[in-house]
């Protein structure tokens, strides 16, 4: 009788062969579940690897995911979000549809909207975590409109970004606060001010904060606009370049290429006034010697342009649980609180910190401050991301018309 | 299953076909799954028609033709002037005291990754750099720097300086190994007899000798230049940027159909080099005439002393500039503020390396696993392959060395996001093995070029004696023709190590972000901006290949330091 228990086999492993597909797809709902699924996962998280600071928290968070859930985060230190899209698109393009390489992605913007569009994405997911419910849904929208598009789940927010202006407060001590003092203070100083090259976010972000100031009504900003509606409606923004282009950085012959480049020509005294998206950014560069101490921060008057950054999981994520766990905690207020905290990082924390119960609120209320950081009163409330055809549009424009200097 | 003994060949008969299908095969791959999407066909992204609307976008996009004509002008001047700086200093200074001084120098000069030279070149020159910095403001007056384009210029001339400096020494490198081909020394000084000057006589007598063999370095030289990113990201103008850029800025933007753009200009880039060798090649043929007549003419050659100052202001320059350069980033590495104008920092810390230092254990032990199997591998291949050679008695045309140097003449943007996808398919992706694959395609055909010639070179007499002697074949493999060429064994071995190090695109495509090395680090962290990692990574990626040259020159050395005639075979 030996044929016997090779049967069992075949049919304990048939059975087994049917239970998989269920276990494929854990479901946040019932979190227990997904916290037993995800011990012992390994999560590879693609995020961007050019700031030490982020490393060292996303570091942190390892070692805390590691110890609570059992769950092995490791950072994949990408130089652009696009690597990690590049990846989940070639294993589609190979049809590898499960046990992919990215577990979870940094991602906000048109990062998303494609992975979301080309169904590259698991979900949805996010808004059946448990700490989502602390997230401030009512007082920082972004959080569940991403660039206008509807996250839908498929992302779960984990830090606030907002553009801010910096200067260099000894050779500028009263910075241009609107689009208009911005062209008259470069008249006066030519040379002295610079943007990042579009399609560079930063750039492109730039455009979008100058048609918020020079439109008379921002709010066609928000729908889809067609080419003929653009040509009319972005004409002031056309006629501010021109004028302030010559007055830029090498006359605009020459664009800092992205964020860190124009950090650098601040450093460098070859500009007096730049922007950042990270509200953070001077107070951490001052304490890595990146700037001088005479650095500070703002917002220009009537606000300025702000997003939520989220984290996503590819359809085929290999680690779909550990995933959920990982950006779970990252939504717990002790992370919040550790991220906010200008000494570690300083991005502004996702949470209605006020909705928070007293024990957890502590973590915020124990937060030190920094000189060249701003208060959540001082940022204000952010002016919400254009509809993604006014991004494409205007890069196209700004591309004939500035991308191949005069 | 019916034996066929007369078919049994020797295992080593397989190697050169191996060694082809190692380095075509991905080449070829990688390029289908280029070209299938520059026409239009992306499965992944739902496109599953043959199209020209990528070739119509490509050539839509504004300022595309400046993008092309930088690309080709800043590669072809990038390499004539670093080919005839290299002559230039090779005629004047050969022989001397000096040039084997320049010798010296040149295994470091090499080993200085080319992101990090363009990085300190920028330092160096930029209007806030250093150079203006020893000079403000007591000398110029300047409290802020002035408003002045040198950097990111729109003739690309900064880009063809960074380039420059990095070419002639490897170019150098090869001059000087296909010296040992011909008998430079009295070719020169048969012409100097008959009235030549220094100069010319290098010129007239030895160069027409020695073109032909360096002629291939030339061309990757070349093909190099016009596609390279990372120089031109750093160096090169942006309004608009060369080409390469372009298809590196499309391939990442969150905008995933311009991947079918990126893909079409991918080809482009790769049509452009083959039609840039093709200027050059005709180039060669017009020089080759006319030069004929210039022989004839029989000219002696003046003003030596204006060109061999020419040469040694040239030489000067580049070891200055490179030198200075890397000093900077040295020197930031260990900067608290620094800002301008002042020469130095305004203290100095250890907080980034302290920072930074820790978490680069892991990349480094990766960086050398894969370094020094590629490595080994590749020896193994070009020792099989030569051997291959030497007992069946064929010799190599100039077809199978053209193929060697194929994955040197393929942009690397044009075949591997295809060999990704393919990797992807098979499994392998993000593996040490697939990474170790890639970087083996770009290490073997240097091994095989630094190691064919020395090998070709080692007198088959030594051979006939030690068969007479009862020795078989592989015993003399093993016992006196591999030791007796140590030394260019070692020095192949250093090349490919340092091939290894530096590869950015090969590593992080295939290694899936799993699999980090010090250069995938140092570019994600470079990505911040922050000099001070610039630097710390620019020294590490620097003393790798460092350490791999030194070592190869030091070992033979060690081990026949009793041996007289074991000690010149370089």
């Amino acid at each position: 009788m030996l044929q016997s228990p090779a049967l069992a086999l075949v049919a304990f492993l048939a059975v087994l062969a049917f239970n998989t597909p269920a276990s494929a797809s854990p479901d946040p709902a019932d979190w227990d579940a997904v916290l037993t699924e995800a011990r012992g996962q390994r999560v590879y998280w693609h995020a961007w690897g050019g700031d030490a600071r982020v490393n060292d928290f996303i570091a942190w968070v390892g070692r805390e995911t590691r110890a609570r859930y059992g769950v092995d985060l490791r950072q994949v230190k990408v130089s652009d979000t696009a690597e990690a899209v590049s990846q989940v698109l070639g294993e589609k393009g190979a049809g590898r549809d499960t046990g992919g390489a990215v577990d979870l992605i940094w991602i906000n913007g048109e990062n998303f909207a494609t992975l979301k569009q080309n169904k590259l994405l698991f979900g949805p997911w996010a808004q059946q975590l448990p700490n989502w419910r602390y997230v401030d849904v009512g007082g920082k929208p972004t959080v569940l409109e991403d660039f206008t598009l509807a996250t839908e789940g498929y992302e779960a927010p984990w830090i606030m970004a907002q553009l801010v202006f910096y200067h260099d407060s000894r050779r500028l001590p009263e910075p241009p606060l609107s689009m208009p003092a911005l062209l008259a203070w470069a008249r006066a100083h030519p040379g002295r001010f610079a943007y990042p090259q579009p399609p560079d976010f930063l750039g492109t972000t730039f455009l979008k904060q100058a048609l918020y100031g020079l439109l008379e009504d921002p709010s066609v900003l928000l729908k889809p606009v067609s080419q003929d509606a653009f040509d009319t409606l972005s004409r002031p923004l056309w006629d501010f370049l021109e004028q302030l282009t010559p007055l830029l950085w090498r006359s605009g012959q020459a664009y800092p290429n992205n964020g860190a480049r124009l950090r650098q020509l601040m450093a460098d005294g070859e500009i007096d006034l730049a922007l950042s998206f990270n509200p953070g950014e001077v107070s951490t560069s001052i304490a890595t010697f990146e700037l001088p101490d005479s650095v500070r921060t703002y917002v220009l008057s009537g606000g300025t342009i702000g997003n939520s950054s989220f984290v996503a999981i590819p359809y085929n994520a290999n680690a779909i649980a550990g995933s959920m766990v990982v950006a779970n905690f990252l939504l717990s207020a002790e992370a919040q609180a550790r991220q906010q905290n200008p000494r570690i990082w300083g991005s502004p924390s996702v949470l209605a910190i006020d909705r928070l119960p007293a024990a957890e609120r502590r973590w915020f209320d124990q937060l030190p401050s920094a000189a060249a950081s701003l208060s959540a009163e001082q940022l204000g409330v952010p002016l919400p991301e254009p509809h993604p055809q006014w991004t494409e549009r205007l890069e196209q424009h700004w591309q004939q018309s500035y991308g191949v200097s005069r | 299953m019916t034996p066929r003994p007369h078919h049994r060949k020797d295992l080593l008969s397989w190697a050169p076909w191996l060694t082809l299908l190692v380095l075509l095969g991905p080449i070829l791959m990688g390029l289908l799954g280029t070209l299938a999407p520059a026409f239009g066909w992306l499965p992944a992204l739902g496109h599953r028609e043959f199209d020209l609307t990528p070739w119509r976008d490509l050539f839509a996009e504004a300022g595309i033709a400046r993008s092309i004509q930088l690309s080709v002008t800043t590669g072809l001047s990038a390499t004539l002037i670093s080919l005839l700086l290299a002559v230039l200093i090779c005629a004047a200074w050969q022989g001397t005291g000096l040039f084997s001084r320049i010798e010296r120098l040149l295994p470091p000069l090499l080993s200085v990754p080319h992101a990090a030279a363009a990085f300190g070149l920028a330092f160096l020159i930029a209007p806030s750099g250093w150079i203006v910095r020893w000079f403000s403001p007591w000398a110029t007056g300047w409290d802020i720097p002035p408003d002045v384009l040198i950097v990111q210029d729109p003739w690309g001339l900064a880009m063809i300086a960074g380039l420059v400096v990095k070419e002639v020494p490897f170019l150098l490198l090869m001059l000087l190994a296909a010296l040992g081909q011909v008998d430079a020394t009295r070719s020169r000084l048969v012409a100097q007899t008959l009235g030549y000057g220094r100069i010319m006589a290098w010129i007239k007598g030895v160069l027409p000798q020695i073109y032909p063999q360096i002629r291939l370095p030339v061309y990757a030289v070349l093909a190099y230049s016009m596609s390279v990113v990372d120089v031109a990201m750093i160096l090169g103008p942006s309004t608009p940027a060369p080409l390469a850029v372009k298809v590196i800025t499309w391939m990442n933007d969150p905008d995933l159909s311009l991947r079918l753009r990126a893909a079409a200009a991918a080809v482009l880039q790769f049509l452009l080099v083959l039609a840039a060798l093709g200027i050059w090649k005709l180039g060669e043929f017009g020089l080759a005439r006319l030069g004929r007549h210039w022989l004839e003419t029989g000219g002696r050659g003046q003003r030596q002393a204006l060109w061999s100052g020419l040469g040694l202001g040239a030489i000067t320059l580049i070891v200055a500039s490179l030198v200075l350069g890397l000093l900077g980033l040295a020197l930031w590495s260990v900067a608290g503020l620094w800002v301008f104008p002042d020469a130095l920092p305004q203290h100095v810390t250890l907080q980034s390396w302290s920072r930074y230092g820790p978490a680069l254990g892991r990349p480094l032990v990766d960086t050398l696993i894969i370094a020094v199997t590629v490595v080994l591998l590749a020896l193994v291949l070009t020792v099989a392959c030569l051997e291959t050679e030497y007992r069946h008695g064929s010799r190599p045309t100039t077809r199978s060395l053209w193929l060697l140097y194929l994955p040197l003449l393929v942009p690397q943007v044009g075949f591997l996001p295809g060999l990704q996808v393919l990797f992807v398919g098979i499994g392998v992706n993000g593996t040490l093995g697939a990474v170790i694959l890639a970087h083996l395609i770009f290490v073997l055909p240097y091994v095989f070029l630094a190691l064919a010639d020395p090998y070709r070179a080692w007198d088959p007499r030594t051979g006939t004696v030690a068969a007479s002697l009862g020795a078989s074949a592989n015993r003399i493999l093993w016992r006196v023709r591999l030791p007796m060429l140590l030394t260019p064994l070692l020095v192949a071995a250093a090349v490919g190590f340092a091939t290894s190090v530096g590869q950015y695109l090969p590593t992080l495509l295939t290694g899936g972000g799993r699999i980090t090395t010090l250069t995938t680090e140092a570019v994600a962290l470079a990505s911040g901006g922050d000099r001070r990692i610039i630097g710390i990574y620019a020294l590490l990626q620097m003393a790798l290949p460092f350490i791999a040259f030194s070592l190869a020159i030091a070992i033979p050395a060690c081990l026949y330091h009793r041996r007289l005639g074991m000690r010149n075979t370089l």
